[in-house]
């Protein structure tokens, strides 16, 4: 997921999802310089790790943020950094 | 996003002192909580016991990579690996490197821990599931995440 996140026009794809309101391929590549086909491309990858959902409506595919894995990301590093914290708190007490 | 932790502590203590607390594994065991079973050697993976409350089951365990007096301290690791079930060592492991900085005051040592992109999307579930007491903590920060990159 974090490779999924590493592109910029992902990115700014999701924060387009992040209202919660379903999206069409037109809205999202409204506003880029990229072409449907691109736009199409990093939405299937933001599909394929979990982040994005779509629906089919008619001859029109939308898209919509599942802010789950994220989320859980973010509670993983939130874990492991409030360890750290935790950590140098005590070698603070140990070595002063 | 942002796949990397780091973090900065201002230490009232000489470099030397505080390069000791991370070189020596028996002073590193101290603050860390975890019994190391020999001395760290660059090249050479050591083992111990966690001795944090709730978790003296775990077996522990890092690849120490660079040992640079008063300088660097670098290793791998599996962060929160914490499931005895689980064989960890398939999975890749993160990178910790710790650098120390003499400053007026003593040492500024900062840790900056990279490669979660490598840690495995079930592996993140479960410490996910196991922080439910942290939960509406949690949902703040995602709010807060979400709000800073919309």
């Amino acid at each position: 997921m974090f490779a999924a996140l590493s592109d910029e026009t992902r990115l700014s794809l999701v924060a387009a999802l992040a209202s919660g309101r379903t999206r069409s391929i037109t809205e999202l590549t409204a506003g880029t310089r990229l072409t449907r086909q691109a736009i199409t491309k990093h939405l299937r990858v933001l599909e394929g790790v979990g982040l994005v959902r779509s629906n089919r409506f008619g001859r029109e595919s939308l898209f919509e943020l599942d802010p789950a894995p994220l989320a859980e990301l973010r509670a993983y590093l939130e874990r492991v950094s409030e360890q750290w914290d935790q950590a140098l708190a005590r070698l603070k007490a140990f070595v002063e | 996003m942002n796949n990397v932790i780091e973090k900065t502590i201002e230490l009232k203590a000489p470099v030397a002192r505080v390069w000791r607390a991370l070189s020596d594994s028996g002073e590193f065991g101290e603050w860390f909580r975890v019994r190391f079973e020999g001395p760290f050697v660059p090249g050479q993976v050591v083992r111990g016991q966690v001795l944090f409350p709730g978790y003296e089951h775990l077996k522990f365990e890092m690849l120490i990579k660079e040992m640079q007096p008063e300088k660097l301290f670098s290793y791998t690791w599996h962060p929160y690996a914490v499931d005895p079930k689980v064989d960890y060592s398939q999975e890749t492991p993160t990178l910790v490197e710790i650098t120390l900085h003499r400053t007026a005051g003593g040492t500024l040592l900062i840790v900056k821990e990279s490669g979660f992109e490598n840690v495995p999307s079930a592996r993140r579930a479960e410490a996910f599931r196991m922080n439910s007491d942290g939960w509406a903590a949690q949902i703040r920060n995602i709010e807060g995440y979400l709000a800073r990159n919309a």
